[in-house]
């Protein structure tokens, strides 16, 4: 290994990097787009959802509790129907995710008895939302039954009976907000520098293919071993330039607590940038062509990375063969970095399971990739 | 360093893509400081055989050494020793020239305090001087290749490898080019360049003539023009040239007809009675002609000779 060779390989590909317009726009148009996109546009959270209320009665007691609903800030009403018609009519054309009626006896059966009911509808094509909802539901309406409770009590004479009641106040750690976020945005980081890395020195080892030149370099004494990590520096550069704007993004932008020690998340995503632009330069080596290598690229990175690296899917809900897959996916390693140093504060010594895995990662790549590339046409 | 009087030596090279042979079984032997040009047409294994040379290519049978190296076993010792300039234009479009030649300067271990002086030898030996800091794809031709050849010796190799390094270059650019050539050769440099250029196949001390992957023949210019074509050469000047063509490769005696700018050579078995008869033959035919006038053969014409060898052995089967 030569240092002279080494820079010579470096500065030479910063050049080109720096006359490419593509590699260019992918070095830094790209993290900031798909950090706008993803950051706004992946929101697990789902907050006034759209609700119809049929009230037969109309009476002051019905009225309070089609309001309690739209009070809460989880719905928002955005008709009143009148018959069981349009309610149908309603949920067909999606005008409402949930439909709330109320009966024509709804004040009279529960001044005589205490007790009220009605029907809520929900449309469940999309399971997920619908069941956040129906909790959203369930919440208003345990709430709107012990002020309904009270206020019998209170027509009646008698004191509410405190027997039988669980008081429940659940405490939410590490996201008090319950803001998806918060959980979300650490992990766009993680998709972006590993779409990314792997767009960028996909076409690292191509280009000299396609462009001719790799015949001129591998006459030359230079080493496999230099070329690759003289390829890499100026792309780990751009690399950790993005990571820090994404990261910065996040922060100040975003507001994600940052609970954690800045030093243990430099390190780790230094040693992700190094596992990701390692994967697209394999890629490169096996690849001639460069739209070739760069859709291979991004073919290998954006499923796997998306789907299985824990940043909107929980991985330990998935069946166990797609587990095992996902142990593969190196980006979930630093996504479990990430959310951990980002939100819990977790330190260096309490992550060395995934820092270990990515260690892994980084070693088997830098070997494969120095091995790969061959000093031999054809 | 072995005892070998030959800086270049090749025995039994050989380069087989599935069942197509490139090269077969080809020896070569090139001494210090000598230019050998390497002729043969397209695809005949030139381009293959100093692919090999350069450990780009692994033979598939043989073996060669390079400045004592073994092109197989010590690759990166031969590239060391060499400087390579590919068919193809392959230095960086997108760098300027300045920054090839620093590259290739850092690649190849040039000590930084000789850079300088170097890379100005380079550039003022390729007429670059003004177009240091200009992007190598907007050059032209000329420029292109001389660079090329700059970067390939920035570091002074003993041996260079020049694969058709003139193609496509303008014909006073070719001139500069091969006056480069001789320049390094007297510096002891030793040379095997390709091209089929026929008229630069005269300025090399040697010639090897590459045929369908084998070597046809080896020797100096003057060697070559008197060697025995298996007949007698006859010139002649006749009109329809076309025409004159097919006919006198019709007649007997005749062994080989081709076509010289505007002249019909023509390769007789016996030149006392065969060149009446085929002047006599062409009258016949409505084709006017000289009386064909016997001439010593030039490279081409033993270029021919060579290499239609196998096609008409072929036909007399």
């Amino acid at each position: 290994m030569s240092a002279q060779r080494l820079l010579a390989m470096a500065f030479k590909e910063a050049l080109q990097i720096w006359r490419d317009p593509r590699s260019l726009a992918i070095a830094l148009l790209l993290p900031l787009i798909q950090m706008v996109l993803l950051g706004y546009g992946t929101s697990l959270d789902i907050k006034r959802v759209p609700l119809c209320i049929f009230d037969q009665e109309r009476s002051q007691l019905s009225r309070a509790l089609a309001e309690r609903f739209v009070a809460s800030g989880w719905f928002s009403a955005v008709r009143d129907l009148g018959s069981n018609r349009a309610v149908r009519d309603a949920m067909d054309h999606g005008t409402c995710l949930a439909a709330v009626t109320i009966p024509v006896d709804f004040s009279r059966v529960f001044a005589a008895t205490g007790k009220v009911s009605f029907q809520t509808v929900f449309d469940a094509t999309d399971a997920n939302t619908t069941n956040i909802a129906i909790g959203y539901a369930q919440g208003v309406i345990a709430q709107a039954s012990a002020e309904f409770r009270t206020r019998w009590a209170g027509m009646n004479g008698v004191s509410p009976s405190p027997i039988g009641t669980v008081d429940y106040q659940p405490r939410v750690w590490f996201n008090e907000g319950l803001d998806s976020r918060n959980f979300i945005v650490p992990g766009v980081v993680a998709v972006i520098l590993a779409l990314i890395g792997a767009q960028l020195t996909s076409l690292a080892i191509s280009r000299e293919w396609e462009r001719g030149t790799m015949e001129q370099l591998i006459s030359t004494p230079v080493t496999p071993l230099e070329v690759m990590l003289g390829k890499l520096i100026p792309y780990f550069l751009i690399g950790a330039f993005d990571a820090a704007f994404c990261l910065v993004t996040a922060i100040f932008w975003f507001q994600v607590p940052f609970r954690g020690d800045l030093a243990t998340l430099l390190c780790a995503t230094a040693l992700f940038t190094f596992v990701v632009l390692g994967i697209g330069y394999m890629i490169s080596v096996w690849i001639r062509s460069q739209l070739g290598a760069s859709q291979v690229a991004l073919l290998l990175t954006m499923t796997p990375v998306t789907m299985l690296s824990g940043y909107t899917f929980a991985i330990d809900q998935m069946p166990a063969p797609i587990q095992a897959i996902s142990l593969l996916v190196y980006a979930r390693y630093y996504v479990t970095m990430l959310r951990a140093v980002f939100l819990k504060g977790t330190g260096f010594s309490d992550l060395l399971l995934p820092f270990g895995a990515l260690v892994l990662y980084a070693g088997v790549i830098a070997f494969v990739a120095a091995h790969a590339f061959r000093k031999r046409l054809a | 360093m072995t005892g070998l009087p030959y800086v270049v030596t090749a025995e039994g090279l050989t380069k087989r893509f599935g069942d197509f042979t490139a090269v077969d079984r080809l020896d070569l032997s090139i001494a210090k400081g000598e230019v050998v040009g390497f002729i043969g047409p397209n695809g005949a294994g030139k381009s293959t055989t100093i692919r090999m040379l350069c450990g780009l290519l692994h033979p598939s049978a043989g073996r060669a050494s390079v400045a004592g190296f073994d092109v197989s076993r010590q690759p990166e010792m031969v590239r060391a020793h060499i400087g390579y300039m590919s068919q193809k234009f392959s230095l960086y479009g997108d760098l300027t020239c300045r920054e090839n030649l620093r590259f290739f300067a850092g690649i190849y271990r040039v000590p930084q305090r000789e850079f300088e002086e170097r890379s100005r030898f380079v550039i003022e030996m390729a007429g670059l001087e003004g177009r240091e800091d200009a992007l190598v794809r907007t050059l032209a031709g000329g420029w292109k290749q001389r660079l090329a050849l700059g970067c390939a010796i920035l570091h002074r190799p003993p041996v260079l490898f020049l694969d058709e390094p003139t193609s496509g270059v303008e014909p006073q650019a070719r001139r500069r080019f091969w006056d480069l050539i001789h320049r390094m050769a007297a510096e002891g440099v030793t040379i095997l360049v390709s091209t089929h250029y026929m008229d630069e196949a005269e300025y090399c001390n040697r010639i090897a003539l590459i045929d369908a992957g084998r070597l046809a023949a080896v020797g100096s210019p003057s060697d070559l023009r008197q060697r025995d074509l298996g007949g007698e050469l006859f010139e002649l000047a006749c009109a329809p040239l076309g025409a004159a063509l097919e006919a006198a490769r019709q007649l007997p005696g005749v062994l080989e007809a081709s076509i010289f700018a505007d002249k019909l050579h023509v390769l007789l078995s016996d030149g006392a009675s065969a060149g009446p008869e085929l002047h006599a033959s062409l009258e016949r035919q409505q084709i006017t002609s000289d009386i064909p006038r016997r001439i010593t053969p030039s490279l081409e014409d033993v270029f021919v000779n060579l290499v239609s060898k196998p096609a008409r052995r072929e036909s007399s089967r």
